[in-house]
Formats: structure tokens, C-alpha cells, sequence
């Protein structure tokens, strides 16, 4: 009996897939990175190119969708083959959120009628630098197919929710404390959602990427922690 | 356990095609085997009625247990073990009769004459087989006019009208087009309630569809089983999850 590897190009479909996730994930990441150096430098000329490459995402996502109803069609996927289908429709929807909060981020900043103060911002930094991180760990664990790397990811969310409560915490004062027009921090609070939600989404598609590898449904509850 | 198989080894002389096989068949379930041609599976599944005793030059040892009787101890009557696991072939075979003999066919063999008795059998048998509003007008036209997939489903009619325990299903969609294909199926998943199933498929999705346990042959060996939810979805083998994904033929 011979052993020879038979459906390459269903093999070569399912890399196909693999890659255009993993681009759209560098995409997202790349959003994020950009619409927080929008915010900072107040950077309104490049918070537009973040908005407007958001449609970009969008374009993927649909690819990506299409495909995998394609192959379920057309292949009749089962085990490994099929989980990598299902987390491409799954992780690729995470990439989109992450891409429509950069797009939030982004909006922030445009919407800003004068520049950030220092003080404000370097509160949401830190919490940016973490999501960031967040992100590209994930999708370099779905690279990889690297299963500790994905849960390293699960465990960076503690820190991040922590960092998070410091933030909030930071920029409430601020505003008891400042006489000032406080809409500024008050947009600052929307920016920290937004950077918390995306650790959530760095958070899901890593719990995808056990998924995909062992077959374990792993769903991190806040309520229960 | 409706079957309990342990420890089956068959040889074909001096060749051996079947190794340590071990398989539970619960009652009132579809069990599914699968794998490569030439695995052993149809070898396996005609171990349970004892089909491959008619080959010359089998023997095989180990035990294969019929509701926890020997059905290879000596003094087995054959003919009452194969009525009680019933067997479905790969192409239908229908007897060049009417209709209505082909399914009357086992129970006049064992001895039933009586016409009002054999009628209600013939209906019965047609109606399980979901074959009787198609045929009920003309049972006594022959069988060899219907098509394939009606002749499959008299064949099972057939098997049904002796009251089997065991239906033992030989790749039985393998020569029939998609829409029989699916009646077949339907039809095994009614008469799991009334009848413990042994299928051969060579069509994964159809293993998926239909079977409540999958159990894969390779080189005449059992690599795995299980529940077939685990077998299509977690194969604990890699060779397992390399054949049901078509990554090996």
C-alpha cells in the first residue's frame, strides 16, 4: 500500500488561508501601532491614512470568508483541516475588531480640536504598548502554531487589566482634580476601552490558536476570575 | 454489548489479513469501519455471521461473541446465526423473483408458509426498508426491474423480514447515485432503533453521517476507535486523522 501524500492542493488552499489571516493580522497590528502614533503626535494626516486602510481590513476579511465557505463546500473538511477553517473564520472577525478599534483611535484623533496633553497620554501608553503586544504575540503564535506562546497571551490579559484599572484610575482623577475642559480625558477614556478591548480580541484569537492546535475549547470568563 | 470481538486473528492459509482485532458493537448503534482497501475491514465484517467460513483455507482464532454466546463454538447452527446477523452487500443482489419472494424468501427457508402471516411480513419488511408506497402495487412484478437503489432497499427488506439482532452492511452505497444513497441513510438511521448495525464505508462522510462509533483499519489492524463525534473531530492516531483527511491513499 502506498503512503503518498494525496490533496496538495487542498493542503496548499488551507496555507493560502493561513497566510491571508496572518497578513490581515500584520495589517491590524500595524493599525493599532499607527493610530496610537497618530494620537500622540496629533497626527491628524496619518490618522486618516489609518481610517482609510481600515477599509483594506474589511476587504480582507471578506476574502478570507469567502474562501472558507469555499473549501467547507467544496472539501468537506473534518479534524485538523477543519479547525483550521473554523478559527480563519473566527480569528479573522477578532482582526477586525482589532482593526475597527485602531479606526476609534484613530477617529479620536481627528476629532481633536487641540493637541493632547503629555500627562494624559503617557496614562494610555503604557496600556497601548501591552495591547500591541498583545496582538502581535497572538498572531505570532498562529504562525507558529506555537501553543505556549498562545497562552502566554492569555496571561498578559491580567496585566493588562491591571494596567487598565491604573489608567482609569489615573485619568478620573485628572479630571476631578483639573479645572480645565476635560473632554480631552474624557476621549482618553474611550482610547483606554478601545486598547482594552483589543487585548480582548489578542485574547480570543490565542485561545483559537489552542483550539486549532489540540482540539481544546479554552474560554478565559472575567466574570468568574 | 450486542457483539464483543476479542483478539481476532484471521489467516488466509498462510497469509494473515486480520491482527489482535478488539471491538465492542453496542446494540441498537451504528458501528462504521473504515480505511484503505485491503485494511481488512470486509474481512472483519464477515467474521461476525461467519461469511468466511465458505472461503477455502481461512481459519482464524480469538473470540467473537454474540449477545456473550461463542458464535464460533462448535455445534453453531449457521443458518440460524445468519438469520439472526443479517448481511447487506455491496452491489444488490436481488433473487431473479418477484418482489414479493425476494423479501418472503428467508422466512419460507425457515419454514413459514402460512400466506396471511408471510403478507404481513412482506409489508412489514417493505415498510422498514422504506420501500412499500413505491412497490406496493406491484409486488409481484420482478425485482430485477427496479432500479438500484430500490433493489438495495429490498435487499435490506429481505434481511429485515427474518428479524435479524445484527445487520452487517458491506459498503452498501458504494453502486447506488446520491438520492438512494441518502435513502439508504435515512433508512439506517431508522432501523438503528430496532437493529444493531455493522457498516463498511469507504465514504467518510457518510461514516460521519450515519455511525455512532468509527472504527479505522489499517494493514489489517485496528489502529483506533471510538465515538465517531471524537474520531472525525480528535483522532487520538495520526495515522487516523491522516486517512479520514485524504492525506494518505
Amino acid at each position: 500500500m502506498s503512503f503518498k501524500k494525496t490533496r496538495q492542493e487542498f493542503i496548499a488552499d488551507l496555507d493560502n488561508l493561513q497566510t491571508k489571516v496572518s497578513a490581515m493580522g500584520e495589517r491590524a497590528s500595524q493599525a493599532v501601532e499607527k493610530s496610537m502614533r497618530a494620537l500622540v503626535k496629533g497626527d491628524k494626516l496619518l490618522a486618516h491614512e489609518v481610517m482609510r486602510e481600515d477599509d483594506v481590513i474589511d476587504d480582507m476579511i471578506i476574502g478570507i470568508e469567502d474562501d472558507c465557505i469555499l473549501l467547507i463546500a467544496k472539501q468537506q473538511p473534518i479534524a485538523h483541516d477543519l479547525r483550521v477553517i473554523a478559527t480563519g473564520f473566527k480569528i479573522s472577525t477578532d482582526i477586525e475588531r482589532i482593526g475597527d478599534h485602531a479606526f476609534d483611535i484613530a477617529k479620536t484623533t481627528c476629532d481633536l480640536e487641540t493637541p493632547l496633553e503629555g500627562k494624559c497620554l503617557s496614562s494610555v501608553q503604557e496600556l497601548a504598548d501591552c495591547a500591541e503586544r498583545m496582538v502581535q504575540k497572538a498572531m505570532q503564535a498562529y504562525r507558529a502554531r506555537d501553543v505556549q506562546l498562545a497562552d502566554e497571551v492569555r496571561h498578559m490579559d491580567d496585566e493588562m487589566d491591571k494596567v487598565f484599572a491604573r489608567t482609569f484610575y489615573v485619568l478620573s482623577d485628572y479630571v476631578k482634580q483639573s479645572s480645565d475642559d476635560n473632554n480631552h480625558v474624557t476621549q482618553l477614556l474611550f482610547v483606554a476601552r478601545f486598547l482594552e478591548r483589543i487585548g480582548d480580541h489578542a485574547v480570543n484569537i490565542a485561545e483559537w490558536v489552542i483550539y486549532l492546535e489540540t482540539a481544546e475549547r479554552i474560554h478565559s470568563k472575567k466574570h468568574a476570575e | 454489548m450486542k457483539m464483543n470481538i476479542t483478539n481476532l486473528n484471521l489467516y488466509y492459509g498462510e497469509h494473515q489479513a486480520l491482527y489482535d482485532v478488539s471491538l465492542p458493537v453496542p446494540e441498537n448503534h451504528v458501528v462504521a469501519l473504515i480505511g484503505p482497501s485491503g485494511c481488512g475491514k470486509s474481512t472483519f465484517l464477515r467474521t461476525l455471521n461467519r461469511m468466511n467460513d465458505l472461503v477455502e483455507g481461512v481459519h482464524i482464532d480469538g473470540d467473537v461473541r454474540l449477545d456473550d454466546e461463542d458464535i464460533y463454538a462448535d455445534g453453531v447452527d449457521l443458518v440460524n446465526l445468519r438469520k439472526r446477523v443479517g448481511m447487506v452487500f455491496q452491489r444488490p443482489n436481488p433473487f431473479p423473483m418477484s418482489i414479493y419472494d425476494n423479501v418472503a424468501y428467508g422466512c419460507r427457508v425457515h419454514g413459514l408458509k402460512d400466506k396471511k402471516r408471510l403478507d404481513e411480513i412482506v409489508e412489514r419488511s417493505l415498510r422498514g426498508a422504506a420501500l412499500w408506497d413505491e412497490v406496493k402495487d406491484r409486488l409481484n412484478a420482478s425485482a430485477m426491474g427496479m432500479s438500484g437503489g430500490q433493489q438495495q432497499r429490498l435487499c435490506i427488506a429481505r434481511v429485515l423480514a427474518v428479524s435479524p439482532e445484527v445487520v452487517l452492511m458491506d459498503e452498501p452505497c458504494s453502486a447506488l447515485d446520491p438520492i438512494s444513497t441518502m435513502k439508504i441513510e435515512e433508512l439506517v438511521a431508522e432501523i438503528k432503533k430496532h437493529y444493531t448495525i455493522v457498516m463498511v464505508t469507504h465514504n467518510m462522510q457518510q461514516a460521519a453521517r450515519v455511525s455512532d462509533y468509527t472504527a479505522f483499519f489499517l494493514n489489517g489492524r485496528l489502529i483506533e476507535h471510538d465515538k465517531t463525534d471524537t474520531i472525525f473531530t480528535k483522532p487520538h492516531m495520526k495515522e487516523t486523522e491522516d486517512y479520514i483527511t485524504g492525506r494518505f491513499g
